[in-house]
């Protein structure tokens, strides 16, 4: 007994504190190259793509079913109350519909200038489901299954329904790692579709668990046209998302300190707590920065020729 | 060798079901954090060694699929593991308030890290808030998944080591 431990302890055992550094080091060193080089885990994806996205894929198939069969015993007297109600919602929106008709002439004429119907057209796009969330509850990230095989890339923009949910940050072979827009890290450059005016929305955990809603800024507005309720879109000058993507709507306005710009509040469109499917659009947005990036390296050269 | 596949499986399943089960049966968007009762948990039952292991890997297993760096939560949950595991001598499977103790400090210190270092450098200066909304609750629904899990990972445990130690008398003769 004495002699096996004495062969453990001197051969195959490194003392804890040593195997702390160790990985210490190994740890510092995986951080500040995937934060210079913007570089991903590579292999460590892969592997832990395949080890665990189809177990992923496997629960989340297991609640939907259960969710549906949930439904199925939903009693009869439930429906006939539903029924009722949504009668009556029938006659109340017909009414409402006659009103949306005349706006959607207004809306018609403001998409035209804008050219969105036709961009939103154009995107070709993948769809993808959502198979798991964040593990921890300080951010808003999530796990699509598809991957690099069937096209995604990091930095193609993810929509649901009609609007941004956010975008794609890692690849694996086979899934997607997606940070949304309200996620606390995330900024998005949008813009006032009735001013065209620029400004940030950004993703806020305090704001969108308080209530609901995106806090933005930098708005500029000298002649006080916007108001709650206007729509919110991806502006042109953003280098992630594409142009003309629907955020949400304005909720609430208010003067900054300095009397200059504006901030205040946007309600997003996506229903961000039941997320299931989404689309990814797989165009990345050419922002023209390789070329910026190697005209400033031949200007760096040829400043240290001189 | 039974051991780590164990250990791998312990943390496969309790990483899914904190992305996908616990996600869904959320109490205001908190869902509990199941991996840092296995760090803790091994970590004081095992020793400093095992628990800054099995810290790396869960870590890692965050920074693959949630993280935005590699390597910030495995230096993170590497530490709290062995943080633990120097609590060793202390520990005797029939007390349960070391274990609670353990844990929910360790749950505790985690997010305090995290809000600093990701929330606090960058300006979100409402700490108060982050406290009684995010941390707290995290606490409290961790520390009630604490009392069903923490068992069955002893049992689970004991019932290696006896393994072990089996093997390590057929192996002597």
């Amino acid at each position: 007994m004495k002699k096996f431990r004495h062969f453990r302890n001197k051969k195959n055992r490194l003392a804890s504190k040593y195997v702390l550094m160790i990985l210490t080091a190994v740890c510092v060193v995986a951080l500040f190259t995937s934060l210079v080089f913007n570089l991903s885990g590579g292999p460590l994806n892969t592997v832990a793509g395949y080890v665990f996205i189809p177990m992923q894929k496997g629960i989340n198939s297991a609640g939907a079913w259960i969710s549906g069969k949930a439904n199925d015993f939903k009693t009869l007297s439930e429906v006939l109350k539903e029924n009722e109600k949504l009668k009556a919602q029938v006659s109340d929106l017909t009414l409402k519909l006659n009103n949306t008709k005349l706006e959607q002439y207004e809306l018609d004429n403001y998409r035209e200038l804008l050219q969105l119907d036709d961009k939103y057209a154009s995107y070709d796009k993948v769809a993808a489901n959502v198979i798991a969330m964040d593990g921890t509850n300080w951010f808003s990230t999530f796990t699509l299954d598809k991957g690099t095989k069937e096209g995604i890339q990091k930095g193609m923009n993810v929509i649901a329904g009609s609007g941004l949910v956010g975008v794609v940050t890692d690849v694996g072979p086979n899934y997607s790692k997606v940070r949304s827009i309200i996620d606390d890290s995330s900024n998005v450059s949008s813009m006032v579709l009735t001013t065209k005016d620029n400004f940030n929305v950004s993703g806020s955990l305090k704001s969108m668990n308080k209530d609901k809603e995106l806090p933005f800024t930098q708005l500029r507005d000298e002649d006080d046209k916007v108001k709650p309720g206007d729509p919110v879109v991806t502006s042109a000058v953003s280098d992630i998302y594409q142009e003309g993507i629907l955020i949400g709507y304005i909720a609430s306005v208010e003067n900054d300190p300095n009397n200059l710009t504006k901030s205040g509040t946007i309600t997003p469109v996506v229903d961000f707590e039941h997320l299931r499917e989404v689309l990814v659009i797989t165009t990345v947005k050419d922002t023209g920065e390789k070329e910026l990036s190697s005209q400033d390296s031949t200007e760096t050269e040829t400043e240290t020729q001189k | 060798m039974r051991r780590k596949i164990v250990l791998f499986l312990i943390i496969a399943v309790c990483f899914l079901l904190q992305t996908t089960v616990f996600r869904v049966l959320n109490f205001a968007g908190i869902g509990p954090n199941l991996l840092i009762i296995i760090i803790s948990a091994f970590g004081f039952m095992r020793g400093k060694k095992e628990g800054l292991w099995i810290g790396f890997f869960c870590g890692l297993l965050i920074d693959i699929f949630c993280g935005f760096y590699l390597g910030g939560y495995a230096l993170l949950y590497m530490y709290i593991g062995y943080i633990n595991g120097m609590f060793q001598k202390r520990f005797y499977p029939d007390d349960i308030k070391l274990p609670m103790i353990l844990i929910g400090s360790s749950d505790i210190v985690c997010n305090l890290v995290i809000y600093f270092v990701m929330f606090l450098l960058r300006g979100r200066f409402s700490f108060w808030y982050y406290f009684t909304s995010v941390i707290i609750p995290e606490f409290v629904y961790t520390m009630v998944i604490t009392i069903f899990l923490y068992f069955l990972l002893l049992k689970i445990n004991q019932s290696l080591e006896e393994h072990e130690k089996r093997r390590a008398i057929k192996f002597e003769l």
